[in-house]
């Protein structure tokens, strides 16, 4: 099955990061991902947006004419591909910046104060990681932890001192969209991996 | 002729090693892995991110980036660097490939060996930024004056691009000739999980490459031949090898075209599409097969004429005006229906308009009119 994320907004908000990040988390889950930037002539404070597409088979068509989700993070956003959500879709909404709220019924909007929570988290310009905790909590797209990790690959690398920050604030989206805390999650993804790993270890066999 | 294995019968993808690379950077990378030299070129949107990578990696591996003045001064040096017998990489996008027209004439009849990559752009003048295959003409029928062919491939993944850097370099050296690598904007700008898997050529020793004439007679690479008859002969020659490519490098890849009685024909991105198109069509019954040209030159139109045997129409898909439906024409010698559906500007087809162009063309060619 093919999913696709639109993460749309400012320039300068971390669209294209979190899409990123969120093509690397499906990509290590070992599935096709095909991550397409709005490359005009946008700037910091102008309009960008970047889509993920998520596939078990190889990625055709880069186009996306309806997304299964849609983040939006400023009032344009929210105005241009609200209506464009599949059926059934989600649409993550940054209640700090956009009052308008779909009238669709069959939209499942999840309104919630994205750039409020990036700033109590350390920045406001996390505000799409924050966006990304709540694509994790609710749409099964890719898993939380696949997420995690792709955040200490890609951050943790290049700039150790950032990769808190921005743990924090992923968390702080699982946890508003009603999910469990990140730590909570990779405890018990580390303990099941150690406890896989411990039986296939044959018994009786000394290291 | 090589064909390319259909793309839905490789392994399971799972548990392979892949990293995640934009177009434009894994092109860069695989030219650097296949053992280029130098490196010339000037910054154009949507093929930035190659030159920057280049103006990163080529010192690191004490190799020569060069960053001109202008195209034209990029491609000329280019032109220098090659002719002393060197790899060399030269990219740009559309605007910038038309600076670029003049030393593409003077290269192909020097003979000098090089690899350009165009990730093309809307046009015509300075068009657009968005994705385009409007440079199609340009690139396969002579992109600058006088009687000459270029060998032209056409990448339709980030994977295929990197594998087709090393093949480029290849073809080139082998025939003394420049290639095209022709992508788009969206190929240059896109990420895909991709296998860090390069490939570098055997170096040659050429027996034409300039480097100064201590001991041994001096060598000429020009293409300014003043007598009719030594021209003529040059041209001859040309002719010759052009025909030597065309019977070895000839490249396309098919899927789903073995019960296919409708097919596709579309490359880079737009084969992509065509990919969704399908399946989409064959959930509705229809049985509709994809033809993809790797090599734009030399064109395919052997195998592509021997699928008219099989299908009762074509459906050429570009993101352009209608430019390759030209050599699918050629091809087919009218011997099957033709339908065109193509986007400008920076547009893209859209699977949906696709499957409507496929009923169209079903309808016409007496299917069930679904």
């Amino acid at each position: 099955m093919e999913r696709s994320v639109i993460f749309a907004g400012f320039g300068g908000q971390g669209l294209l990061f979190a899409g990123q990040v969120l093509a690397q988390a499906a990509m290590e889950e070992g599935r096709e991902v095909l991550w397409i930037p709005s490359y005009g002539p946008e700037m910091r404070g102008g309009t960008a947006y970047c889509t993920v597409i998520v596939s078990e088979e190889p990625v055709g068509s880069p186009v996306v004419e309806r997304p299964d989700v849609a983040v939006v993070l400023n009032p344009p956003a929210h105005a241009k591909f609200a209506s464009m959500v599949v059926p059934n879709g989600v649409l993550v909404t940054n209640a700090t910046l956009v009052d308008e709220r779909v009238t669709r019924e069959d939209l499942s909007e999840i309104a919630l104060p994205l750039s409020e929570l990036a700033a109590a988290a350390g920045d406001a310009r996390l505000v799409s990681v924050v966006a990304l905790g709540v694509v994790a909590a609710r749409t099964g797209i890719v898993l939380a932890s696949s997420v995690h990790r792709a955040l200490v690959d890609i951050v943790g690398r290049k700039r150790p001192a950032i990769l808190e920050m921005d743990v924090t604030a992923f968390d702080a989206g699982i946890r508003a969209a009603g999910g469990r805390p990140i730590a909570e999650i990779v405890r018990e993804e580390t303990q099941a991996v150690a406890a896989a790993e411990r039986e296939a270890t044959p018994a009786g066999h000394e290291l | 002729m090589t064909v390319v294995a259909d793309k839905p019968t490789e392994a399971p993808l799972a548990r392979r090693t892949r990293i995640l690379r934009k177009g434009n950077e894994a092109i860069a990378e695989a030219a650097v892995r296949a053992g280029c030299d130098a490196y010339f070129g000037y910054p154009i949107t949507p093929q930035a991110e190659l030159l920057e990578w280049m103006a990163r990696r080529m010192p690191e591996e004490g190799r020569v980036f060069l960053q001109a003045e202008s195209e034209l001064a990029a491609i000329n040096m280019a032109l220098g660097a090659a002719a002393c017998g060197k790899r060399v990489l030269v990219s740009s996008s559309s605007p910038g490939m038309s600076l670029m027209a003049e030393a593409m004439s003077y290269m192909a009849g020097s003979e000098v060996p090089l690899v350009v990559v165009n990730v093309m752009r809307g046009g015509p003048g300075l068009g657009s930024i968005g994705p385009s295959q409007g440079d199609y003409f340009q690139a396969t029928k002579g992109h600058g004056h006088g009687d000459y062919r270029l060998p032209v491939f056409a990448p339709s993944s980030i994977g295929e691009a990197m594998d087709l850097v090393a093949t480029s370099f290849e073809v080139a050296e082998k025939y003394r000739t420049p290639v095209i690598l022709l992508a788009d904007g969206i190929l240059g700008q896109a990420m895909e999980p991709v296998e860090e898997v390069y490939r570098m050529p055997p170096r040659q020793d050429f027996d034409w490459a300039l480097g100064g004439a201590d001991g041994r007679p001096p060598r000429v690479v020009k293409s300014l031949h003043l007598k009719p008859e030594a021209l003529e002969a040059h041209n001859r020659h040309l002719r010759a090898k052009e025909a030597a490519i065309r019977d070895a490098e000839t490249r396309w890849a098919g899927e789903r075209l073995e019960d296919a009685d409708l097919v596709i024909v579309a490359y880079g991105t737009a084969a992509r599409v065509a990919r969704t198109a399908i399946a989409l069509a064959r959930e509705s019954g229809m049985r509709v097969g994809l033809f993809r040209p790797i090599s734009l030159w030399p064109y395919p139109d052997v195998a592509l004429r021997a699928l008219a045997a099989q299908a009762r129409g074509f459906l050429v898909v570009e993101m352009s005006a209608g430019q390759m439906l030209e050599d699918v024409r050629l091809a087919l010698e009218g011997a099957r229906p033709i339908a065109f559906h193509g986007r400008t500007g920076g547009m893209v087809p859209t699977p949906g308009e696709t499957v409507a162009a496929l009923h169209r063309l079903d309808r016409r060619t007496g299917g069930s009119g679904r």
